[in-house]
């Protein structure tokens, strides 16, 4: 009980940062209809912004903790919204209007181009941070087990929590969530209402790639170290996420985001921990054979 | 002038859809445009939006040239268009679908512009917090309508507004238009397959065929002009 209890939190953060990264995998298929393959890369440039930032805080001799991770955050938000807004202006944007596929291939040389690229800057080695936040609350002192949820999952919790409601109450809500939603449903129309969507889309970009930095500053904090590869793994479970909550929908990432966080963390804990990669992947296949459209999402219907 | 289209060709892929159009609407005219199916009419519309960009010629709006400007800044610039098939956003409720129709106007006007539309048809006030996509299809003609209306447009487009509705929607949309211009003087370009309704209510009519203006003329005299009435009028259109 008390094992699982603790399953259940380590699995609660770590659906909270699948569930960040997805939002940017759905909220782009969303309005532009493809899977920007990339975005696990914008997630894991992000880390690395984050690992540096933190770096110059160390050099500076700032120790106060609440300080650092607001500067972090802000500095990290504000370069990977910029990568998310490169990425689209020169790898996609130039290909809008042609075939489905090629902005998918786009995508995959992008990814690959990001990694190479860190790799090259930053080395191929793991980069360790100092501990940033260490300790966490005693919940229950079972015999022979001890539950605990850490300050740096906490963190991780309450933010997406914030941020998630924030983001839902901006794109249900406010104009320009208006004319996202717009954009979605209808990009000629949206143009035709004097919809700016190129700008809509940019700002689309913009916005998974700054989920995807706090999920990625996150990242940084909780697990301390980072590498090159990390936006790979990552990205393909937060795409099952949004998959299995339902492409396109905004509601259905945050699910599934939680859903393969949980699955994950308690399939290592009772299965095969060795395997726990499986456990998403068959998820993957599963939700493709059996329910396309996920959870929450609408079936395809075709535009004519 | 409101409106002047000069020799304004436009491709669809590789068909050529408007082969030197020359159209003019005047300040508070309602001016129809008819024509069968392919002739190029909505393709015309959407020409004056730059979807797709004329290939040549002119396109003037309200004294500046609009040819090579983005279609959301043609709209920012006064021209709403009520499209064929109505394209409302079907998963956004009534009253966000008629928000949409002031991405670019000023907000001080929204209280009295929503009024406007809801004084004209009830049913959406009855109905604003409906999805649009539950609508009926004459309940989303309404809509459309209302949606344009919102940005207080200087040239109103309307394109097959009556296509596929009961008569007693139809009988309603031929009035509403009818009110805009007398009421409101609002200048209207209509397109529309019930040549007969459009003729009567329009000051001028162009008649297109094969993406070329082959009549033009008062809604009266073409009314009355054997090719319009042998094409379009007895061929049971009307």
């Amino acid at each position: 009980m008390a094992y699982a209890l603790q399953q259940l939190i380590n699995g609660l953060t770590l659906g909270a940062m699948y569930g960040l990264i997805a939002i940017g995998y759905t909220m782009v298929y969303g309005i532009i209809g493809m899977i920007n393959f990339a975005h696990g890369d914008i997630f894991m440039v992000s880390a690395f912004i984050a690992v540096t930032a933190f770096t110059i805080l160390a050099a500076a001799d700032v120790t106060s903790i609440p300080l650092a991770l607001t500067f972090v955050l802000i500095v990290s938000i504000f370069f990977t919204s910029a990568y998310g807004w490169a990425v689209e202006r020169t790898a996609y944007r130039p290909l809008r209007g042609s075939t489905r596929l090629a902005p998918l291939i786009s995508a995959i040389g992008m990814s690959i181009f990001l990694q190479n690229s860190v790799q090259l800057t930053q080395g191929a080695r793991v980069k360790p941070i100092p501990p940033v936040l260490e300790g966490g609350i005693v919940l229950w002192e079972a015999p022979g087990f001890t539950v605990q949820i850490g300050w740096s999952q906490m963190l991780i919790i309450v933010t997406t929590v914030i941020l998630m409601s924030a983001f839902t109450w901006m794109i249900t809500q406010t104009p320009f969530g208006r004319q996202q939603r717009a954009c979605e449903q209808d990009r000629t129309m949206a143009a035709l209402l004097g919809v700016n969507v190129d700008r809509t889309i940019s700002y689309t970009f913009m916005l998974g790639a700054a989920l995807a930095a706090v999920a990625g500053v996150m990242v940084t904090v909780y697990y301390g170290v980072v590498d090159f590869f990390i936006g790979f793994l990552a990205g393909i479970k937060a795409f099952t996420a949004a998959v299995l909550g339902g492409i396109g929908s905004l509601p259905g990432a945050m699910l599934g985001g939680l859903l393969i966080g949980l699955i994950e963390s308690f399939w290592a804990a009772y299965l095969w921990a060795e395997y726990k990669d499986v456990a998403t992947f068959g998820i993957l296949c599963l939700v493709l054979m059996l329910r396309p459209s996920g959870l929450l999402g609408r079936p395809e219907v075709e535009k004519v | 002038m409101m409106l002047k289209m000069e020799g304004v060709h436009a491709h669809y892929g590789h068909i050529h859809a408007l082969r030197g159009i020359d159209v003019e609407v005047q300040v508070g005219e309602i001016v129809t445009l008819i024509g069968a199916n392919g002739a190029g009419k909505s393709t015309l519309m959407m020409s004056l939006f730059g979807n797709p960009k004329a290939s040549a010629g002119r396109i003037v709006f309200d004294g500046e040239d609009i040819t090579r400007v983005h279609t959301h800044e043609i709209a920012r610039r006064g021209i709403a268009l009520v499209p064929e098939g109505r394209r409302i956003f079907p998963r956004m409720t009534v009253i966000e679908n008629l928000q949409m129709g002031t991405a670019h106007a000023d907000p001080a006007n929204y209280a009295a512009d929503t009024a406007r539309v809801f004084a004209m048809f009830p049913i959406l006030q009855e109905r604003q917090a409906q999805r649009a996509g539950t609508l009926s299809g004459g309940e989303q003609q309404m809509l459309a309508i209302g949606r344009a209306l919102m940005s207080r447009p200087k040239l109103l487009l309307l394109d097959e507004p009556s296509l596929g509705l009961a008569p007693i929607y139809i009988r309603k949309i031929f009035q509403i238009v009818r009110e805009l211009n007398r009421d409101h003087g609002m200048t209207i370009l209509l397109v529309e397959q019930n040549a007969n309704q459009a003729l009567r209510v329009a000051d001028r009519g162009y008649v297109l065929q094969h993406g070329e203006i082959t009549l033009a003329g008062t809604g009266a005299e073409l009314l009355a002009s054997p090719e319009v009435r042998a094409a379009y009028l007895e061929g049971g259109h009307a």
